[in-house]
């Protein structure tokens, strides 16, 4: 005769990681984001106090080429997320060459924005022109100095990986710098509809 | 799904958002009534690079919560901005 337990099994506790990466490099994402959202509330509320001004010089924003940079910042990131899928299966080349394809789409972004500045500067733009032209150029090239970083980074996971310097038993430094790149790409998802879009 | 697929699923949803707010804009509706919209279109965006790129989707509540609210906090002052401006 079979007999019935009558057991409560114990609860089933979900267990929570830690971040990707090293804390220090949350650290100094939380820092970053945290001077982002600072520049971003100024533009909202300088924004709100001169609404005919922004939206006539928005006009003159290339929104195309604002778009397009999404676009490689979003890919740079899949390609870089990809990289680290890769790791976890101990595929290094295969890691390698997407870190490669996130570097290249880095250095897209910053051609497209290097030819928007270059046309506006022709035009004399620059940052005593207006106040909205005081927010794009300082918002936008601060995030300009934030890819370059990313890229740096990026450029020197991407070496220690063709090293075989990661492994899919030690990635942390790899999910390190993507945590960065990743955080740049955020902060373009924000930048974007905000200063080229929303009027 | 594979780790793999899901990145790649993201990452076209990303670009369809993109489309999208970068197609309200280029055709002159990105005014009052879209706002809402595009914000929300940038929130769904921040949130699944958070989660999926950032790969902070189970992780301690803590973090996830701390980056997300960072998100919201900045398109709701932006959207509070939007209509005292108007």
């Amino acid at each position: 005769m079979s007999s019935v337990s009558l057991e409560v099994p114990p609860p089933v506790r979900r267990v929570f990681r830690d971040p990707p990466g090293d804390l220090a490099i949350w650290i100094f994402i939380l820092a970053e984001l945290l001077a982002f959202a600072v520049l971003f509330v100024l533009y909202g509320v300088a924004r709100a106090r001169h609404v005919e001004l922004f939206n006539e010089m928005q006009l003159t924003l290339d929104r195309n080429a604002g778009a397009l940079n999404a676009v490689l910042l979003i890919t740079g990131s899949w390609c870089v997320a990809r990289a680290v899928v890769a790791i976890k299966g101990d595929a290094r080349v295969a890691s390698a060459r997407w870190l490669a394809a996130g570097i290249l789409a880095g250095l897209g972004f910053l051609g497209v924005k290097l030819f928007e500045y270059d046309a506006k500067f022709a035009a004399g733009i620059n940052l005593d022109t207006n106040l909205f032209y005081m927010f794009y150029l300082s918002l936008t090239f601060f995030h300009f100095m934030h890819v370059i970083l990313g890229l740096l980074i990026l450029v020197f996971v991407w070496h220690k990986t063709r090293q075989g310097g990661y492994s899919a038993a030690d990635c942390h430094g790899m999910e390190s710098g993507a945590s960065y790149w990743h955080m740049v790409d955020l902060v373009w998802i924000v930048l974007f509809p905000l200063v080229y879009v929303l009027r | 799904m594979s780790a793999g697929l899901r990145t790649d699923a993201v990452w076209l949803v990303l670009l369809l958002g993109t489309a999208v707010t970068w197609w309200l804009g280029e055709n002159g509706v990105a005014g009052t009534s879209t706002v809402p919209a595009i914000l929300a279109i940038a929130g769904v965006k921040g949130i699944l690079v958070i989660r999926e790129f950032m790969a902070l989707r189970g992780v301690k509540p803590a973090w996830q919560g701390t980056v997300i609210g960072w998100l919201c906090l900045v398109l709701l002052l932006n959207m509070a901005a939007y209509w005292k401006g108007i």
